[in-house]
């Protein structure tokens, strides 16, 4: 495999709506930035890129078969290679990892990952329906097809499970609204309490309106090379370009139907899913003691493929404690109990720990004051770009923007792009990103690393 | 009083008007032109409805055995292994499955109180959604619950006992089968 580096990118406004602009040409205004920032203008860029990869999620949202092309045509990159990728909220990181693979293979010198996703096109309780065809038509829809849904149950199993409270998932809440509170490009820049949360509407309990993302419109663009890529590029625009690399990518699956998930013993968790910080006797001990409990892994608590996307890219990249050794994580907190289910994937704390870590102030910014009385320090910031509750979920763009986001951080250069420094993860040498499509059945994790 | 927060918006709805037509410069000057791209948005609604015909291919004893009040599960004679749902191959050995009946009483492994949904359940709001577990079975069964407050949801809900109940008219969904508290 090839070196590759995350060159560049660029995001559209993320809001509830983008009536004024197609969505070819809301692509077109993530594209443009990312150009505007190397430095180069279109026929120029146009002679060194190899090709493109576009991801959307909803054909039903978009109600245009084959609108990759259609990106890929109005930005002017015919006749150059491209293909779609798609994996319901994952799309975006799946895009992204593609790209990554046709540079590493030494497919493409230099490759664009473009998503998008129109949801304005219908009301959001039609958009509900759509987002949860991508359960089992057969079996999990007709029940009553509702992801919040099938989400809240999940928290009431990791409340039962593990002793977690509402109040620790709206940590989540207002850390990462408050964050984005400094972030231009989100779509929800509010102040919240953890009373605000627990008095917001009830969708699924017990998950609230302020637990929950939003429907998005909005673009993402990303530019990979590999260091033959990145040489004409840095050529063509005169300069050197900010070296951050895409150390490892990793990726796991499982059951499309949440019913149908094991509940696997402590042995086989050990055999197949334990990650290198759980090895030590301590680990093993908590473990065997969960399991005393009754605890069975992954269950409908636990995203097993959130652990073995983690644990593949940490084996690539040669990571063996995350916390210590990942500087801000970028995840799907599609929910407020996702991004806690998903600490305990990555391994930022033990499986049943992630209550707890999430009201600690380990995941939130040392720079912004959040109105809470946090025990801890922050240790390794978590959607310091206020993630997906508040920056907005475009579903095919959404795990690009995550890269985006990590390509500045890891460049230094939030500023530049945010108009002020409050989210710049101080040293962010190594950042992780994370995307989760389902109730868990495909989630990509990329590392990406800042190169001095 | 209702402790329900007042509501402080109107209800977005989605009538329109028809427009037959809209403004448009009467001359047709470079800058006429050039103001063109300050035009609002024009928004129209298009319906699209199917009739899908869809089967469900080996799954199809799973619906008739509700449609005669016999609940089934999947299991593989080799190993034993059971899923509560219909599944015509295992994930393990990769070898078919044979049908065996689950009994009629399980417990609620996990549940949410839906207050919102997708536009085809909004009208049924609130219901009751449950992950159930059965004896003999390692892997759950997603179902409604009735016969439980909506608006009284507590975690004790989550151990209690349930027993199947199913639609007298079939519909060949998978609600009908559906789920109540087994002492009520």
């Amino acid at each position: 495999m090839r070196t590759v580096y995350a060159v560049a990118g660029g995001v559209s406004k993320f809001t509830k709506a983008r009536p004024d602009k197609t969505f070819p040409a809301l692509v077109k205004e993530a594209y443009d930035y990312m150009l505007n920032d190397i430095g180069l203008e279109h026929p120029r860029f146009y002679e060194i890129v190899d090709g493109s990869v576009v991801s959307y999620f909803s054909d039903h949202f978009a109600r245009q078969l084959m609108a990759g092309i259609m990106v890929q045509d109005y930005l002017g990159l015919l006749p150059k290679p491209s293909h779609r990728v798609e994996g319901g909220g994952a799309t975006g990181g799946l895009c992204f990892q593609e790209a990554y693979k046709a540079v590493a293979s030494g497919d493409m010198d230099v490759a664009l990952a473009m998503g998008f996703e129109t949801m304005s096109h219908v009301n959001t309780w039609k958009g509900n329906e759509f987002i949860a065809l991508a359960s089992d038509t057969s079996f999990d829809y007709p029940v009553g097809g509702f992801y919040s849904g099938y989400y809240a149950m999940m928290v009431t199993r990791h409340m039962k499970e593990f002793g977690t409270t509402v109040e620790q998932l709206a940590h989540v809440s207002v850390k990462n609204h408050m964050n984005a509170y400094y972030n231009p490009y989100s779509q929800k820049r509010r102040r919240l309490t953890i009373e605000d949360v627990r008095n917001a509407p009830m969708v699924a309990w017990p998950l609230t309106r302020l637990d929950i993302c939003v429907m998005s419109d909005g673009a993402a663009v990303v530019l990979l090379a590999s260091e033959e890529g990145l040489a004409k590029l840095e050529k063509a625009a005169g300069k050197s370009l900010p070296k951050v690399k895409v150390a490892a990518i990793g990726r796991g699956t499982d059951a499309m139907r949440m019913s149908d998930r094991p509940h696997q013993s402590y042995e086989d968790f050990y055999r197949y899913n334990a990650l290198p910080n759980e090895m030590d006797a301590d680990s093993r001990a908590y473990y065997k003691e969960l399991w005393d409990r009754g605890f069975r892994y992954p269950g409908v608590h636990s995203f097993r493929a959130g652990r073995m996307a983690s644990k593949q890219a940490y084996e690539r990249a040669g990571i063996t404690n995350p916390i210590e050794e990942i500087d801000f994580v970028e995840l799907h907190d599609a929910y407020t109990s996702s991004e806690i289910q998903t600490y305990e994937d990555m391994g930022l704390c033990r499986y049943g720990e992630g209550g707890p870590f999430a009201a600690s102030g380990k995941a939130f910014m040392p720079t912004v004051d959040y109105g809470l009385d946090l025990p801890e320090k922050s240790k390794v910031p978590v959607n310091p770009s206020g993630g997906l509750i508040a920056c907005g979920h475009p579903v095919g763009a959404t795990g690009l923007m995550q890269a985006v986001f990590a390509i500045w951080q890891l460049q230094h250069r939030i500023k530049d792009h945010f108009g002020n420094d409050t989210l710049q993860v101080p040293n962010a040498r190594r950042g992780a990103i994370h995307s989760h499509a389902g109730t868990g059945t495909y989630v990509t994790v990329s590392i990406l690393e800042r190169e001095e | 009083m209702s402790d329900k927060p007042i509501k402080r918006k109107m209800e977005e709805t989605e009538e329109g008007t028809t427009l037959f037509n809209v403004p448009f410069p009467t001359e047709l000057t470079p800058e006429a032109l050039q103001s063109l791209k300050q035009m609002a948005p024009i928004i129209v609604k298009d319906p699209y409805s199917i009739t899908y015909i869809h089967s469900y291919g080996q799954d199809s004893p799973w619906f008739a055995g509700l449609a005669n009040k016999v609940l089934l599960g999947s299991r593989q004679p080799e190993t034993g292994y059971t899923y509560a749902t219909p599944r015509g191959h295992d994930m393990y050995t990769g070898k078919e499955n044979d049908w065996v009946v689950l009994p009629q009483e399980g417990k609620v492994h996990a549940f949410t109180v839906c207050h919102f949904g997708s536009e085809s359940f909004l009208p049924e709001t609130p219901f009751v959604l449950v992950l159930v577990e059965f004896e003999g079975a390692n892997t759950l069964l997603l179902g409604r619950m009735i016969g439980v407050d909506p608006n009284d949801a507590s975690l004790d809900w989550i151990g209690m006992k349930v027993k199947a109940k199913f639609r007298r008219l079939s519909k060949f969904k998978p609600t009908d089968v559906y789920f109540v508290p087994a002492e009520a």
